[in-house]
């Protein structure tokens, strides 16, 4: 099927096909990073600016080495704090930049919506680098790529039996930590269902809202232990101290305790399950450093799929040759 | 002097139990009714309004608007919200005292009724602060505040947060005979949140509040109301709960009265997922459960009366981030059209509730003079033609404002007049064709 979006706002919104689309045209551009000559003509002559609102360092470098890796020129646009204390609104900052020639806005913004709200307001394509506690499609993305990437690799034969919408059917993937603050967690929850995975999201009570389960269609446990034993992949998310997150639980030490993944806990997990992040660890909280860096990690491999995964959604939502296979252009 | 004659409307007014076909012939010196009846005579050089097929209701009265003046007049002022009464059918209007300065002093007082007699629309009855600059920590001048004219007291925008203070405004405005009037939100549980706590605040990863912060407010102050032996008002209900604690207060005798405003009882929270900022108020918009409650509580009479929370914003404020973007909706050009066609023609609401919901009952609330048709009252009417099929297009309104949540909505019932003090206006109704 043809890709026909202009905007990536949100992974809510895609159907299972669309999402294929992307994590395929991923994995078409996953090869380029392997070359000595890292760089592809798909978007020569194309403008990509990347708008963050809010502070980040892998996202925005991951973007702007994705926009590059396509032969787009990037321009990389700062501002911390709502366009309310800026005394300019959101429109017509990014109004000002598109009238100099542009032609998509990765945007990274502290308000839900954001994204939506430039998108009705602008010609140019709009990609969601994180729209407050909202989504993070793109993370969403590498990670369910690293997932189907790790599984279907290493089990083809079961992966076969499997109609491609339901690609990931069979598969407990596992959402650990902080979820009401987490625009990973909405975006993976989504996703993730789209493609037939079960999905959990475990954390304490403060930080799961039981509504969440409801709003997302997804299961929700207070108990790790269990949820660790169930999972093929474990992934966890940050404490967003910087949201407060603080004061929805009694302390650092006691989280660790009951709610952080760590190798005692590990060991009741099955053999080939996988532990995921985000980053940046809070290490010692929610995930202990051994785990983080040991063999049933997946960390850093996130990473460097998520270059992939936003050198697809780029090429999709921006490239000339909208609908056409990505090898052609990746060539 | 001049004469107006209604001619030949259906004359209708639930709290006089009068429903004729009927002339109503009012002028504009006195501002009173002069006669009502079939046939009237001796109306010689009266100028004649055909209101055949037409209802002919006591003015409608919104006891909950923002009009901004003095401070914020970019979003609205006196004189344009006075027109934006008139010609959604309002003939008196209550305006919030969380103008920037606050309302808190009698000379305020004073200032807004001479901007509503200079803008010569609907009736402007200013409320007053209960604490000075609305800060909840002193009490303001609740005394010169009524003798200036204030027709009750609130800190709208905010609830007080102290008890302490709340108990000594509802003793001290007891005394003094008004009612004090409570925005019910505890803010402490609500913590800044945006929108109301469920399953969409959740998927959108927006900060939201539960019922609850509304609840025990409302809690607090009906305990607090019977303490002080005080008339105590819910501003904008919205919570299912928060009904559930009118009830049982009012089957004890406690002197407590609520109001409800259109866009609680026909609008839930979904309506926030496409983060359009023209949906963003506070109370939030909450879940069809509370919406169901809300409509009950109207029917069984737990709730008194409607009030629109009229708060204009301009564009450029709700163009922002949902959440950047200030909170409130407009609701008078659109109050009458969206609940007639909402409830009353789909027979949820009795035309006789209805009725009485906008003009006596907010009258008694807050001791208003007008709510009914009687001779030698005032000559405040509104004219609703029940038929009329019409789309809600915010650049038709006379608010400065655009911040509707009915935009586009096809609508039937409209006011088509509106008589303040016995002059003639048109009403949405009639400009609209």
């Amino acid at each position: 099927m043809a890709w026909t979006r202009k905007h990536l706002l949100d992974l809510e919104s895609l159907s299972a096909s669309e999402l294929l689309e992307i994590l395929d045209t991923a994995a078409s551009f996953k090869e380029v990073s392997t070359r000595s000559v890292k760089k592809v003509p798909a978007l020569r002559g194309r403008v990509v600016v990347t708008l963050f609102f809010e502070s980040s360092t892998r996202t925005s470098n991951s973007f702007q080495l994705a926009a590059q890796r396509l032969s787009a020129d990037v321009l990389h646009f700062t501002s911390e704090g709502s366009s309310v204390s800026k005394g300019e609104t959101l429109i017509d900052t990014a109004k000002n930049i598109e009238a100099m020639g542009v032609d998509a806005f990765v945007i990274r913004h502290s308000a839900p919506g954001a994204p939506h709200l430039l998108a009705q307001h602008t010609d140019c394509s709009v990609v969601n680098a994180g729209d407050g506690c909202h989504e993070h499609p793109t993370q969403g993305l590498l990670d369910i790529f690293t997932i189907r990437e790790h599984f279907l690799t290493n089990a083809k034969g079961a992966a076969k039996k499997r109609a491609p919408e339901k690609t990931l059917e069979g598969l407990t993937v596992s959402i650990l930590g902080d979820i009401r603050h987490s625009r990973v967690a909405r975006s993976n929850a989504h996703g993730l269902r789209k493609l037939g995975a079960r999905v959990i999201l475990a954390g304490p009570p403060t930080l799961v809202p039981p509504a969440m389960g409801k709003a997302l269609d997804v299961e929700v446990s207070h108990d790790i232990d269990a949820v660790v034993e169930q999972s093929d992949a474990l992934n966890c998310l940050r404490i967003q101290f910087e949201r407060k997150a603080g004061r929805f639980f009694p302390g650092v030490r006691e989280y660790a305790a009951i709610y952080g993944l760590n190798p005692e806990r590990m060991k009741r997990a099955k053999p080939h399950a996988i532990i995921m992040h985000p980053g940046p660890i809070n290490r010692g909280i929610e995930l202990t450093p051994e785990l983080a860096d040991g063999t049933q990690s997946v960390i850093l491999r996130q990473v460097t799929n998520g270059m992939a995964v936003r050198m697809a959604v780029l090429y999709l939502c921006v490239g000339a040759g909208k609908g056409k296979p990505a090898a052609k252009a990746a060539v | 002097m001049s004469l107006l004659l209604l001619r030949s409307g259906r004359v209708y007014d639930p709290s006089r139990r009068l429903d004729r076909t009927a002339d109503v012939l009012v002028d504009d010196k006195s501002g009173k009714i002069l006669a009502i009846g079939k046939g009237l005579k001796n109306v010689k050089g009266a100028q004649v309004v055909d209101c055949k097929g037409l209802l002919v209701c006591p003015g409608f009265i919104d006891i909950h608007v923002h009009f901004r003046e003095p401070g914020a007049t970019a979003k609205e002022t006196i004189a344009t919200g006075a027109a934006s009464a008139v010609h959604g059918g309002f003939t008196s209007v209550v305006t919030m005292p969380n103008t920037d300065p606050p309302l808190d002093n009698g000379a305020a007082i004073a200032y807004q009724y001479l901007q509503g007699a200079k803008a010569g629309k609907a009736r402007v009855y200013p409320m007053g602060c209960i604490t000075k600059g609305r800060a909840g920590q002193e009490l303001a001048s609740l005394g010169l505040l009524a003798r200036a004219g204030a027709v009750a007291f609130t800190d709208d925008g905010a609830a007080v947060p102290s008890s302490f203070i709340m108990r000594m405004a509802m003793e001290y405005s007891a005394s003094l005979g008004k009612v004090i009037v409570e925005h019910c939100e505890d803010h402490d549980l609500s913590n800044g949140a945006i929108m109301h706590e469920g399953k969409v605040s959740a998927a959108l990863g927006i900060n939201g509040y539960p019922s609850a912060a509304e609840e025990l407010i409302v809690a607090r102050d009906i305990r607090l109301a019977k303490l002080a032996n005080a008339r105590f008002h819910v501003s904008h209900i919205s919570a299912k709960g928060s009904v559930a604690l009118v009830r049982q207060a009012k089957a004890r005798n406690v002197a407590v009265t609520a109001e409800v405003a259109p866009h609680h009882l026909l609008l839930t929270d979904e309506c926030c997922r496409g983060f359009d900022a023209n949906f963003k108020m506070n109370p939030p918009l909450r879940e069809e459960s509370d919406v169901e409650a809300c409509i009950e509580g109207l029917i069984d009479g737990t709730i008194d009366c409607f009030a629109s929370d009229h708060a204009p914003h301009t564009t450029e404020e709700k163009s922002n981030e949902f959440t950047e973007a200030p909170n409130g909706v407009i609701g008078l050009e659109t109050n009458i059209g969206v609940l007639l066609a909402k409830l009353v023609q789909t027979k949820r609401l009795t035309l006789k509730r209805f009725v009485q919901a906008w003009t006596s009952a907010p009258a008694k609330v807050l001791g208003l003079p007008g709510g009914s048709l009687q001779v030698d009252g005032p000559a405040d009417i509104t004219v609703i033609d029940l038929n009329q099929e019409w789309t809600v297009d915010p650049e038709k309104f006379v608010s400065k404002a655009r911040n509707c949540p009915f935009k586009g909505w096809a609508l039937k019932g409209a006011p088509v007049y509106t008589v303040v003090a016995g002059k003639l206006f048109e009403a949405i109704g009639k400009t609209m064709k």
